[in-house]
């Protein structure tokens, strides 16, 4: 992560691909001692991810990063609690079973972060669709939509930080 | 969209500035406290007496209770806007203020007859106090709020009412140069009262506002 904030994508990615798991395993905690099975622990994992993301200058570079990890999911998946209501309240004994075994790193799929896409204005949904999905580099984006780079980095920065605001949006 | 996917996202948005937060909560401090030094030496200025007054220990004293204030709620509100970092002794450092100014309440009923307590304690300035400390805290307040909006507070009400006080700190300490009234009496009594509408202030602004 040190390495991510002062520049090296690549160990960025790493560090977000790494912690992935551990939020999920976090994520599906909470849910077990909620007793709550009404949703998706991956669409936490998204979200936090995000806020990590967004939020990355708040780590204090001097301190372990589990911490401050943690504080982050905690809050999301309380944010997440909320926002959902308890509809479903089921004995954690009648569907431990039913619950995905740990599967295949970063292959998951979430639902709410397409809703959230859904609601961003078409080019913002572009841009993001098209560095995610697509895996297409800014350089890519910026010669399709005849946009220079710069454009495109600001235009996906303000798109990552207008998802975050609908996730907000949709707590309340 | 699958977890890898946003993880691409995410990687291909590079920081144009690197901003760390402890410049940004520093830089909101200064601003805020060059607002209101400004409003303070446009609106008010010193007391008439102020080359008497600095000889004065409970004059003095003051400032050693509204900085002290300052200082914890400063520091207490840049652990807040932190998610995970140990914010337990900064509020213990937030005692220390109150600790003081009550034992200097104890001094003074000791060492004055009863019949003093009264006017020292309603003193004569009351209103002005309620009206200025909570005027001259708008700016600094505004600056740490908006500071903290770059932070990430996991509870954005606690937050806000934290930098309520930090705001009041710095407020009460230009303020205090200004009023007539010593009385560690009325500085117990008025002061809070002031501070507690700012506090209520920062609350309600920063649990909608805060959120993140």
């Amino acid at each position: 992560m040190r390495g991510a904030i002062a520049g090296d994508s690549a160990a960025y990615q790493s560090f977000l691909v790494a912690v992935a798991p551990y939020l999920r395993a976090t994520a599906r905690r909470q849910f077990m001692r909620l007793s709550w099975a009404g949703g998706d622990p991956e669409d936490i994992v998204q979200e936090v991810l995000l806020a990590i993301h967004l939020k990355r200058h708040t780590w204090d570079q001097q301190r372990a990063i589990g911490p401050w990890i943690a504080a982050i999911t905690r809050n999301k998946a309380i944010d997440m609690l909320r926002r959902r209501g308890r509809q479903t309240e089921i004995p954690i004994e009648d569907v431990i079973e039913q619950l995905p075994a740990e599967p295949a790193s970063g292959a998951e799929e979430a639902r709410d972060v397409d809703r959230m896409l859904a609601t961003l204005n078409p080019r913002q949904r572009d841009i993001i669709r098209s560095v995610s999905v697509n895996g297409a580099s800014i350089r890519e984006v910026a010669d399709r939509l005849e946009m220079s780079e710069g454009a495109v980095r600001v235009a996906l920065h303000r798109a990552l930080k207008a998802l975050a605001a609908r996730y907000r949006s949709d707590a309340r | 969209m699958r977890t890898e996917e946003l993880i691409n996202a995410l990687v291909s948005d590079e920081p144009s500035t690197r901003k760390r937060f402890g410049l940004v909560m520093g830089f909101a401090v200064a601003l805020g406290a060059i607002v209101a030094g400004s409003l303070f030496f446009l609106a008010i200025g010193f007391r008439p007496d102020i080359d008497q007054a600095l000889k004065s220990v409970p004059f003095l004293f003051k400032f050693v209770v509204t900085l002290s204030l300052a200082v914890a709620a400063i520091g207490l509100c840049s652990r807040l806007a932190r998610p995970g970092a140990p914010a337990r002794e900064w509020g213990y450092a937030l005692a220390a203020p109150a600790i003081l100014l009550a034992l200097a309440v104890v001094a003074e009923l000791m060492m004055t007859p009863s019949s003093s307590w009264e006017p020292s304690l309603v003193g004569s300035n009351s209103r002005f106090c309620l009206t200025f400390i909570p005027l001259l805290a708008v700016g600094p307040l505004a600056c740490l709020l908006l500071a903290l909006r770059q932070g990430a507070p996991t509870h954005p009400g606690l937050a806000g009412a934290v930098a309520g006080l930090a705001a009041s700190g710095i407020a009460a300490t230009f303020y205090a140069a200004n009023c007539t009234d010593d009385a560690p009496l009325f500085v117990a009594t008025w002061y809070p009262l002031a501070i507690a509408m700012v506090v209520a202030a920062g609350y309600g602004i920063g649990s909608i506002s805060l959120k993140w």
